[in-house]
């Protein structure tokens, strides 16, 4: 058990060495979400009237957070079609390690770059107005919330990477589906302005839940849905805490069966 | 004892009809070289993949080390090194941070990892480079670090899928040194190539695998000897091309076979040498001097095509 669990500690050391040596890698990661607040912010910021105290800022950085979290799985994703391409999945499954090392060192590694990018982008929000109100501890606990979302949707991630023939492909797969499960939400804009069904869907989609959790922890609750009463939008947490029980209690069971059974293309 | 055994394996993969490996059995000594001799497509990875634990076979049994691989892989893994057809490293970290890192999956302490490194880069003339990251290493390099990679453990039994494979001859060259030194340090190996000089030069046994098969096995020289013996291959100007035959025919008793387009003349031989200077001796007294004139033994390329009826292709094609 110990043997494992450093097993799986060396996978995601590596991963973090790798951005020591390419550290291109982690400043893009970070720029793109601080450019999304920033366009948001201000292009869309101006036309969408959010009526909390504080402005559209408050709303935009939970939404922009857990978009940034839910695309973890890309990184995952990505980084393990790589790694069976060329051959290191092969290698690793002929160490004398636990079938699940490979992977939840992988997922491990994706969540702790999170926090870096997290805090980053805390930062560049602080600097266009956003003030989360709700005290340091609650402010904590959102954070905690969105890493915890980041490993869940990894897990996704892990299977799309073992699951698809080249690299480029997992990145197109993800983005067709993350992005539009991003914007079918409450994250950017009020979901009432939507078709009667988007509604429906956006009152369900785990994207919204996680973003109405977190800006009730930040201190700018927001109702959300097309059923004011719903239980997603009245119990956003629970719901959101059930959603990452569900995908990791499905994904990681079919993550370790697919890498123990991977075969390199 | 026998280091690899493996009987009557049989493998399907989903998507093909085609069976990958066709009832192949194999076995090598302890201490010994095996060359998987075959084209792309005859089997050759897929035997190396169930052997080395990655893949299960759809019936037949495998002993590594005499331990069955698909009941105790874990066991298997604790003494096979596996080096695959394409470098299997991490390409953004250095070489010294792969062989750590791989060192410690081993289960090495970090100390012992780390000495493990050093003297493997040091062996492998890489410490150089051990700092730099392998996107920056040649084709040969890669391949060393890779190599370096699987002996982390010093295993007993040694996979090499192809190990030269892509590598310019300076490469190959440098890795067949490299394989020789491991070969004398006593590890059991086996090895796939679909380069006849390769197997020549590096293993004891050849064994050819075609479409799943092994379709003989032996030293080089068996397989050598199955095709006959040493011939004689003389080339002249055109208008001596008859003289010559009608002279090899009455010097060696035996009528010579005739490629015209070339003006090659070729006939078995018994005795070598001695062939050979009577042919020269006959040609000179007749004023025919020879263009080319040589004693050829078969080579494994002669071996495959009679074997296989076709011949080994040497280009990657998937």
């Amino acid at each position: 058990m110990i043997e494992t669990i450093v097993d799986c500690l060396i996978i995601t050391k590596r991963q973090l060495l790798q951005l020591v040596r390419v550290p291109e890698v982690l400043i893009f990661a970070i720029i793109q979400p601080a450019m999304f607040v920033l366009l948001f912010r201000y292009v869309f910021g101006g036309a969408i009237s959010a009526g909390v105290p504080g402005g559209y800022v408050q709303l935009l950085m939970p939404g922009i957070f857990v978009q940034t979290v839910a695309f973890t799985l890309a990184g995952t994703a990505v980084g393990l079609a790589e790694d069976m391409q060329k051959g290191l999945i092969d290698r690793f499954r002929s160490l004398p390690i636990a079938r699940s090392a490979v992977v939840i060192g992988r997922t491990l590694g994706d969540s702790t770059q999170n926090i870096v990018t997290l805090v980053v982008m805390g930062l560049v929000g602080f600097a266009v107005g956003w003030r989360p109100s709700s005290g340091i501890v609650k402010v904590t606990l959102a954070f905690f919330f969105l890493l915890l979302f980041g490993f869940a949707m990894s897990w996704i991630g892990v299977l799309i990477g073992l699951s698809v023939r080249e690299a480029r492909v997992a990145q197109n797969l993800v983005f067709i589906s993350v992005f539009p499960l991003t914007f079918l939400s409450n994250a950017f804009a009020p979901t009432t302005g939507m078709p009667r069904v988007l509604q429906y869907f956006a009152e369900w989609n785990p994207v919204s839940t996680m973003v109405a959790g977190c800006r009730e922890l930040f201190g700018t609750p927001n109702k959300f849905g097309a059923t004011a009463s719903s239980w997603p939008s009245e119990h956003p947490l629970w719901m959101s805490l059930i959603y990452m029980a569900l995908i990791v209690a499905v994904f990681l069971p079919l993550s370790v069966r697919k890498y123990k059974n991977a075969a390199s293309k | 004892m026998k280091s690899i055994l493996a009987e009557n394996l049989t493998k399907t993969y989903p998507k093909g009809q085609v069976k990958a490996l066709d009832d192949l059995s194999l076995d090598v000594e302890e201490g010994t070289v095996l060359a998987l001799l075959g084209p792309n497509g005859s089997g050759k990875t897929t035997t190396v993949r169930i052997l080395a634990t990655l893949l299960n076979p759809d019936s037949g049994r495998a002993l590594v080390g005499g331990i069955d691989v698909t009941e105790h892989p874990d066991q298997v893994r604790q003494i096979i090194g596996l080096s695959g057809q394409y470098a299997a490293l991490d390409e953004t970290l250095t070489g010294w941070d792969n062989l750590t890192m791989f060192g410690r999956l081993y289960h090495l302490s970090g100390t012992a990892a780390k000495a493990r490194a050093t003297e493997l880069l040091e062996r492998f003339s890489l410490t150089d480079a051990a700092k730099r990251p392998i996107r920056t290493y040649s084709g040969g390099m890669r391949r060393r670090l890779d190599l370096a990679a699987s002996l982390i453990i010093k295993p007993k039994v040694l996979f090499l899928d192809e190990p030269t494979t892509g590598l310019d001859p300076r490469g190959r060259q440098e890795m067949w040194g490299v394989i020789d030194e491991l070969v004398k340090g006593g590890v059991t190996l086996l090895l796939t190539t679909q380069y006849l000089e390769e197997a020549d030069q590096l293993a004891d046994d050849i064994a050819v695998i075609d479409h799943g098969k092994v379709i003989a096995r032996g030293t080089s020289d068996q397989l050598k000897s199955t095709v006959g013996g040493e011939r004689l291959e003389l080339v002249v100007e055109a208008q001596f091309v008859a003289r010559a035959t009608e002279l090899v025919a009455t010097t060696l008793g035996v009528p010579p076979h005739i490629d015209e387009s070339m003006r090659r003349i070729t006939a078995p031989v018994t005795d070598g040498g001695a062939s050979l200077i009577r042919i020269l001796r006959a040609l000179d007294e007749q004023q025919i001097h020879p263009l080319d004139i040589a004693l050829k033994r078969p080579s494994l390329d002669d071996v495959f095509i009679s074997l296989t009826g076709h011949i080994a292709e040497e280009v990657k094609n998937d």
